[in-house]
């Protein structure tokens, strides 16, 4: 199939409306991607045609929603190239599946062990890990960040030891859009036995990830990033790890046996999935992941570089521009500042052109602090996103700076 | 002196000369670049507002029987936003500062500034200014 970016958009219907009399030009990606027309339907065929609960009833609708579920559990256990179904945990999102591994091993950790966190990490990566160290007197340890916005391997290869029992860094940062060497960041843990957690909340609308080429222990992400509905997710961990695991939170479907004595656990996936899932939910990320993967994350990825160079060019030609995270291994996304301006004045004032980015912190306060900066303009680029529209933002921005200067 | 109302009332007459967002924009920016609006050394920890985007600072003291109000903010539209407010609330009795009524705020075009999805600590500065007046209002 050609990459025909005319076509792409049409699937999206929330990208032909206007904002404030203008088209509107979304470019918050990185906060949330917009979904296909297929994943609208998909959501109101579930609940038009089989909605019922799964795993329990022994009626036709209950068992249509069932195999719908699982199936999709399959597709997503293949596009990640995991062994097996059952390692494939549906969550309601990233933070969930973060916290449901760091609570885990709270319980794991003893007095002086040691976990490994990168200062490019998304608050969701750093606040579960703090709570564990609590729990369990672990201590935490930071990866420090180079100037570019890359980590410093060097420094995290003096922090590995063999105290050194989990080490959970983003596959992509969020506020800067940087690649991290992942493969090599979960080599080097594995030579003093610690565990690997990656973050692939901003990874996986850009990438196809292999989690047994990395070999990372857990791999989490969310579904509305990726064209899927808000409230989805996943937790990719290795069988073993997940049985080594206590389970996260109790109640129906994750049980084999309750007496008031003693409670024993389902077995995987459902020890992790207590309660009524999102049913519709994780059908709907099936049909979100199948929508990626018939556009092919090649061109996807092709686009957005395209993107990403075109927009880096024509903003490096606006006076004052200061860019964060330039390391040359980046996703489509762009972090920058004007000398002297406030990036709220720049979010709000262009957003009255139609023009939608993110200003602030990004949740990531340790990466600002580290650039001594309030926070900053993103804008991130999807793969239905055009030439044009950055075009257009370049001339909101030259007028918010004839405004403001 | 003027009543809150009749500041008010001032503040729409003079956004209802602009035709567009552009020129009411252009204003507000100006009114914030203009005015020093706190002293240095109110500009301190236990006066700033955090929003999640743009920060407050807003200081208040009582003078003769009125409350009057200094802010700030590292935002030039926030700063802007704060002068129109401060200039409806500042040199006003306790009283008729908590009784206020705010609607003016959607009339001059600034509605979504006040919509705590901005988290530009304008919605906690306006709660501030109403429990300042109460506090002052009961340590007469």
């Amino acid at each position: 199939m050609n990459f025909d970016i005319h076509k792409i958009r049409e699937d999206f219907p929330i990208l032909q409306q206007q904002v404030n009399g203008k088209p509107l030009v979304y470019f918050d990606n990185g906060a949330t991607s917009q979904k296909p027309q297929v994943v609208i339907d998909a959501e109101v065929h579930y609940y038009s045609k089989i909605n019922a609960n799964i795993h329990r009833g022994v009626h036709h609708l209950s068992q249509v929603a069932t195999d719908a579920y699982e199936e999709a559990r399959v597709k997503i256990q293949k596009h990640l190239n995991a062994k097996n179904s059952l390692e494939v945990l549906f969550t309601a999102g990233t933070t969930h599946g973060i916290n449901l591994v760091a609570s885990g091993f709270s319980k794991l950790l003893q007095p002086g062990d040691e976990i490994i966190v990168s200062h490019l990490e998304h608050h969701s990566n750093i606040v579960p890990w703090q709570m564990a160290c609590e729990i369990s007197g672990a201590v935490l340890k930071v990866i420090p960040m180079l100037e570019d916005g890359s980590l410093d391997i060097d420094a995290y290869s003096a922090l590995l030891n063999p105290k050194t029992k989990i080490v959970t860094v983003n596959h992509i940062s969020n506020a800067l859009g940087i690649i991290n060497p992942i493969k090599a960041i979960i080599d080097k843990a594995h030579e003093f036995g610690a565990a690997v957690l990656i973050d692939g909340a901003q990874a996986v609308p850009h990438l196809k990830p292999d989690v047994q080429a990395l070999d990372c222990e857990f791999y989490v992400f969310s579904g509305h990033k990726m064209c899927g509905p808000t409230g989805t997710g996943v937790l990719y961990g290795k069988e073993e790890w997940l049985n080594k695991l206590p389970p996260y939170q109790g109640g129906g479907e994750m049980i084999k046996e309750v007496t008031f004595e003693k409670t024993t656990y389902a077995c995987l996936p459902h020890k992790f999935e207590a309660g009524t899932p999102n049913i519709a939910g994780g059908i709907v990320l099936g049909v979100a992941v199948d929508y990626l993967n018939s556009i092919g994350f090649e061109k996807i990825e092709a686009h957005e570089r395209e993107l990403l160079h075109y927009a880096t060019e024509q903003l490096s030609l606006l006076e004052g521009i200061q860019f964060y995270g330039t390391h040359s291994n980046k996703t489509s996304v762009i972090s920058f500042n004007f000398e002297g301006i406030h990036p709220y004045d720049i979010g709000a004032i262009i957003d009255k052109m139609g023009i939608a980015v993110r200003t602030g912190h990004h949740c990531a306060q340790p990466i600002m602090n580290y650039f001594e900066i309030s926070g900053t303009v993103r804008a991130s680029f999807a793969f239905y996103n055009t030439k044009e529209e950055i075009d257009r933002m370049i001339e909101a921005l030259k007028k918010a700076l004839k405004m403001l200067r | 002196m003027s009543t809150i109302k009749e500041r008010q009332e001032e503040i729409i007459d003079e956004f209802s000369m602009f035709d567009d967002w552009t020129e009411r924009y252009e204003y507000i920016i100006d009114l914030g670049k203009s005015l020093p609006l706190i002293d240095e050394q109110y500009k301190k920890e236990e006066n700033l507002i955090k929003g999640c985007q743009s920060q407050v600072w807003l200081h208040a003291e009582k003078v003769d029987d009125n409350v009057v109000f200094t802010a700030d903010s590292d935002a030039i539209l926030t700063k802007g936003i704060i002068a129109v407010l401060v200039r409806v609330f500042s040199n006003q009795n306790p009283e008729e500062i908590m009784n206020a009524d705010m609607s003016f705020i959607d009339e001059i075009g600034l509605k979504e500034h006040l919509s705590p999805t901005r988290a530009n600590g304008l919605v906690s500065m306006m709660k501030q200014i109403k429990l300042y007046a109460i506090a002052l209002q009961s340590n007469q």
